[in-house]
């Protein structure tokens, strides 16, 4: 893989190194202190962070301000973009305005429909419209564009072109199973360069998928870096399993949390799971690299990438 | 067809509960087809109102009924002209093309909707009417096997299925069948799942609403010195 935008991600997964990212998710205010505390508490600890858009449609602190004062603190952010609130127009002038302020990774997803969240305990914006002018894929064809041809999606020029290293995330075990390899191979198609894959528990069920992805000859052409979510509790996986499409935790880890008796072994337990996970991850034929996540709970991650190893960065 | 659902007598009661004589107006068409503003329907509404106006103390409010065969052509819209002329406000049961050619036909007299219309659909099983076209203005269905991602998926996805699609469900909830995993299965069925591994480019929406209301113009149609680009007075 040739460097094409110079990204600390890029040139790690160029040099053939396995990379870590990490994901931080920007805060419901505007206080910037907050953003810096979290990118304190991660700092050195994986070689991007990706910085959620609006997750769960819950409105929070845009991914790209939230980018930068993750950059100006020495960290490397990933950037996500989402489909459903922006149309094309807004997503370009976003896109140039993020590398205008240095960012240069850039995650690329469809987003979660309006109505989740209003899933949980907040109101969220249910009665919004959505966009989706353009989906994922479309928009990483954009993306290659302005970096590949220095051309818009309309076909207007733009001087200088703007590369990003771009992301795009794969679902291996939603169904229908047996498509997620041609739709890993059309997000390469339309210029993924690296992927983020939603949580894996199921490492039987991964290997497997990674199997079909490289039979299709796709881990040659793309950084796969599987997800891994920090288990916090019994609770937490069943309603992952659940609720989460794509997600699928075998009944021994649910057993493992919750034979735990109390506070302190469920969370040893957690890290076990998770170590064990990342051990079983690398160990998969065509894995470039890890993506971990601990879901309002950043401040465990450094706990987590030193028990597995991957300390320190390159 | 068109398919309406109706409305709470409430919030019809209060579009009307300041005029005295109101004239409701069903539709023969797709709503009585739907079983939202047909002549049965619009008789029950009827009598509804009327209870739920004297409950309010406006029991001496005239609420009448009748029935066109086709609220969207003029034809049919002129057997009502004399009648209307009777009446303070009209609540129209047509979809919301059948309100507005009644609202612009009748200029004098106010006109509310009795139905919220919904969308362009089929009767899926005994009360149960589902979407199949948006009307987007630029029919791609040849390349999705006859099945359409911009009514049918939430996201208006092109290149799906997205992480959301779960045993043929959607994420928004159970009750929407994930189109892409419809349009997955009839390709294989069909032996065009090969199809579905190009790129979908993004749609052209100038056609949809995004381009401004529009218009279907047939010259060929159209009769000499009254199309679109006749000159005003000409005709």
């Amino acid at each position: 893989m040739s460097t094409k935008v110079g990204s600390n991600l890029e040139r790690v997964l160029s040099e053939g190194k396995f990379a870590v990212t990490a994901e931080v998710g920007p805060p419901r205010g505007p206080d910037p202190q907050e953003v810096i505390k979290k990118a304190e508490s991660v700092k050195g600890i994986a070689d991007a962070f990706n910085v959620t858009d609006n997750q769960t449609a819950v409105v929070r602190m845009s991914s790209i301000a939230a980018s930068k004062i993750l950059l100006d603190a020495g960290l490397e952010p990933v950037m996500q973009m989402v489909c459903r609130d922006r149309n094309r127009i807004a997503m370009q002038s976003d896109l140039l305005g993020a590398h205008s302020l240095g960012l240069r990774n850039c995650l690329c997803l469809s987003g979660d429909h309006q109505v989740a969240g209003a899933g949980g305990k907040l109101h969220g914006h249910p009665n919004s419209k959505n966009v989706y002018d353009i989906d994922s894929i479309q928009l990483l064809s954009v993306m290659r564009g302005l970096r590949d041809d220095a051309l818009q999606q309309g076909g207007d020029s733009i001087e200088p072109a703007a590369p990003f290293f771009i992301g795009a995330a794969w679902s291996p075990l939603a169904t229908p199973i047996d498509f997620r390899t041609i739709r890993l191979a059309k997000k390469i198609n339309a210029g993924a360069d690296f992927i983020q894959t939603q949580a894996v528990y199921d490492l039987e069920g991964f290997r497997e998928a990674m199997k079909r992805a490289e039979d299709a000859g796709l881990t040659e052409k793309v950084a796969i870096l599987p997800g891994v979510i920090l288990p916090r509790s019994a609770g937490m996986l069943k309603y992952m399993n659940a609720h989460v499409p794509g997600i699928e935790v075998p009944q021994e880890l649910i057993d493992r949390m919750t034979s735990a008796p109390d506070k302190e072994a469920r969370w040893e337990e957690g890290f076990k799971i998770a170590v064990e996970l990342i051990n079983g991850i690398k160990e998969i034929p065509g894995v470039k690299g890890i993506h971990v996540q601990a879901i309002e709970a950043e401040h465990l991650l450094p706990e987590l990438v030193e028990r597995a190893g991957l300390l320190p960065r390159p | 067809m068109i398919v309406a659902d109706r409305k709470q007598i409430p919030e019809l009661r209060d579009m009307i509960k300041d005029f005295d004589r109101v004239l409701l107006v069903g539709c023969g068409t797709c709503v009585t087809v739907c079983l939202s503003g047909g002549e049965r329907e619009v008789g029950i509404i009827g009598s509804a109102l009327r209870m739920s106006l004297k409950l309010i103390g406006r029991g001496d409010t005239v609420v009448d009924e009748c029935t066109i065969e086709r609220q969207c052509d003029d034809a049919f819209i002129d057997a009502l002209a004399e009648r209307v002329q009777e009446y303070d406000a009209v609540i129209s049961f047509g979809c919301g093309v059948g309100v507005q050619a009644l609202a612009e036909r009748f200029p004098k007299t106010p006109m509310f909707p009795g139905l919220n219309t919904q969308f362009m659909g089929l009767l899926e099983s005994q009360g149960v009417w589902a979407e199949k076209c948006a009307g987007c203005g630029r029919c791609r269905l040849g390349e999705f096997m006859g099945l359409c991602p911009i009514a049918r998926c939430s996201k208006q996805i092109f290149n799906g299925p997205c992480g959301g699609s779960h045993d043929g469900k959607c994420e928004v909830n159970d009750d929407i069948n994930c189109v892409w995993q419809e349009i997955i299965d009839r390709a294989r069925e069909l032996g065009m799942l090969d199809k579905l591994e190009e790129l979908a480019q993004p749609q052209d929406w100038s056609t949809y609403r995004d381009g401004g209301p529009r218009k279907v113009v047939r010259e060929d149609q159209c009769i000499a010195g009254m199309g679109p680009d006749a000159e005003e007075g000409v005709q």
